[in-house]
């Protein structure tokens, strides 16, 4: 359903994306993985719209993508999180998910009417919140929360919109080991109703989660397929698997 | 009730009773001040749109107040003086320049925008000073105020006055409606986070053009009601200086504060003048009051107030 056909893009001298050719499948959790700089973030940001890539297409349910700006692609269906996390930190939680819903519901050109009474898109707010264990939270300044809860956040957030796909760029970044390992029970679960592409670094949740992995290195796909080959590919463990084995 | 609500319902009550209150002292004086100011409170407002919740500095306001004045001198002069057409046409020219000005500003961000919004602030100013038709330099006296649908209400100045007041009050809950709307959460959201309100599928851009538009209709307006009071209008009035001014009293009242830029407006008339009646040199005390001011209250004027109607 996303396709990525030969992406291409250079940061000056740095080739960070090259000839990256990539599918998610419609009920599949694609993961890809690499080292740090390998061009991950990028590659995501390329994908939602953030950046342009010097050639090559991005194709989104059989449309090209490639000219659209972020909110259009947005509007399309592809949900996103940051892998710094990017909240509105002066709203209120339920404020931060209830924008999102409000993306869905219709015109946001309207004037007068007070938002917050419209318990139409605070009800499926509240219901995105609860999701996450972040319901009691709900009228809390963003900012207030813990890192964890944030991640979460950003999670709830990408949900109320509604996507036909995720793209999610290391969601446990920064979080403990249960914390992940809660996530990632999450996640199995966010799996069934959403075709995820994850940027992840945790092992142990990349392969609970993905049905292929694909792994960048220096901008290239040096690898790619289900879990137990990509363990399996020696090229694939010298480059990255390595890393975390010593 | 919170305080900086109390505090504008005392304003507003206040400002309702001038006309009356001025018969015994100020006379006229008093009067045309008081609409001075909440025609710049209107003005200051609409700024407060842009600054205070949709986090764009715009240094060029003042232009579309003088697009709302010269409008209504210059129909007035060509012998169209009826509110029945002056409204619509500077609502058309203050949108046309809003959209067409924004469309171009909204590329840029922070100082680039603050600079650009002045460069089209400048642009409008230079063109009222060439008017020479109109008064170019010197400006244009008004012989007659504008005809109010025919009720004759700005013949007298209590007419205008109520008016005046009547406008800053609709303009006050309009705004208050539209930051609380879903389309003032799209702009709020916008100011802190731009990518973020992107990647839930809003274009920012046309949000912020929007507001824009709609902020620039409403100082027009206010341009409307100057050249009426002031029977008098000149480039002066669309300078860069009164941008800079509107600015100031929006950070003083207190930036997307309740009330915030009516009490900066209010603020900044009336110590201008009760200053300027103590010494010549005014400006000197005033400038380091303002930054004073700027510096120790955080929030301005509201957000003292604020602070207070908590405890
Ligand atoms: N805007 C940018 N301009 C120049 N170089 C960049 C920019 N963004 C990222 N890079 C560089 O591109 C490389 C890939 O970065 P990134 O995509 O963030 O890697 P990853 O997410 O895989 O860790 C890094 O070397 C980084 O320094
Ligand atoms: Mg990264």
């Amino acid at each position: 359903m996303l396709s990525l056909v030969n992406l291409d893009k250079h940061f000056g001298a740095l080739h960070v994306t090259d000839n990256v050719s990539l599918d998610l499948h419609p009920g599949e959790c694609h993961a890809l993985i690499g080292p740090n700089g390998a061009g991950k973030t990028t590659l995501i940001q390329q994908i939602s719209g953030t950046l342009q890539p010097d050639s090559g297409q991005i194709l989104f349910n059989g449309t090209d993508i490639t000219a659209l700006p972020p909110h259009r692609r947005a509007q399309a269906g592809l949900g996103r999180t940051f892998q710094i996390t990017s909240i509105l930190p002066e709203f209120t939680v339920l404020e931060n998910v209830a924008l999102a819903v409000q993306a869905t519901q219709g015109s946001s050109f309207r004037f007068l009417r007070s938002v917050t009474g419209e318990w139409r898109i605070n009800k499926r707010a509240y219901d995105c919140l609860a999701l996450f264990n972040l319901a009691d939270r709900a009228n809390r300044p963003a900012s207030a929360l813990s890192h964890g809860e944030k991640r979460l956040l950003e999670l709830a957030i990408a949900i109320a919109g509604e996507p036909k796909a995720l793209l999610l760029d290391e969601p446990m970044a920064g979080m403990g080991k249960e914390e992940s390992a809660t996530l990632t029970d999450t996640l199995l679960t966010l799996k069934r109703d959403y075709p995820i592409l994850l940027v992840e670094h945790d092992m142990d949740a990349v392969f609970a989660l993905a049905d292929r992995v694909s792994v960048l290195v220096y901008g290239q796909i040096v690898a790619s397929g289900t879990p137990d080959e990509v363990r399996a590919n020696p090229q694939a463990r010298a480059a990255y698997l390595g890393e975390e084995a010593c | 009730m919170r305080g900086a609500n109390l505090a504008a319902l005392v304003i507003f009550v206040l400002l309702a009773a001038t006309p009356w209150l001025a018969e015994f002292w100020g006379g006229s004086y008093l009067t045309s001040l008081v609409m001075k100011a909440m025609i710049l409170g209107i003005a200051a407002l609409s700024l407060d749109l842009l600054i205070g919740h949709a986090g764009m500095v715009s240094f060029g306001h003042a232009a579309f107040v003088g697009i709302g004045a010269y409008t209504t001198g210059i129909m007035i002069t060509e012998g169209a003086p009826n509110l029945a057409h002056i409204l619509p046409m500077t609502i058309a020219i203050a949108a046309a320049f809003a959209l067409i000005t924004g469309a171009i500003s909204l590329r840029t961000s922070g100082v680039y925008f603050i600079m650009i919004t002045l460069a089209f602030g400048q642009m409008v100013f230079f063109t009222m000073s060439s008017l020479s038709d109109y008064g170019g330099d010197d400006g244009l006296t008004l012989w007659e105020r504008a005809d109010a649908f025919g009720t004759g209400l700005f013949d007298s100045d209590t007419g205008l006055f109520y008016t005046i007041l009547a406008t800053l009050i609709t303009v006050t809950l309009l705004l208050r409606r539209l930051i609380g709307s879903r389309f003032g959460r799209v702009l709020r959201a916008a100011k802190q986070n731009p990518t973020r309100v992107e990647s839930m599928g809003y274009s920012v851009f046309a949000y912020r053009l929007t507001a824009y538009v709609i902020a620039g209709i409403i100082a027009a307006l206010a341009g409307v009601l100057f050249a009426n009071q002031a029977e008098f209008v000149s480039p002066a009035t669309a300078a860069w200086q009164r941008s800079g001014d509107l600015i100031i009293m929006v950070v003083l009242g207190g930036m997307g504060l309740r009330h915030g830029a009516l009490f900066g407006a209010l603020a900044i008339v009336l110590l201008e003048e009760g200053l300027s009646t103590l010494t010549h040199d005014w400006r000197l005390i005033f400038g380091p009051m303002l930054v004073l001011m700027v510096l120790y209250t955080k929030g301005g004027i509201a957000g003292l107030l604020e602070k207070r109607g908590e405890t």
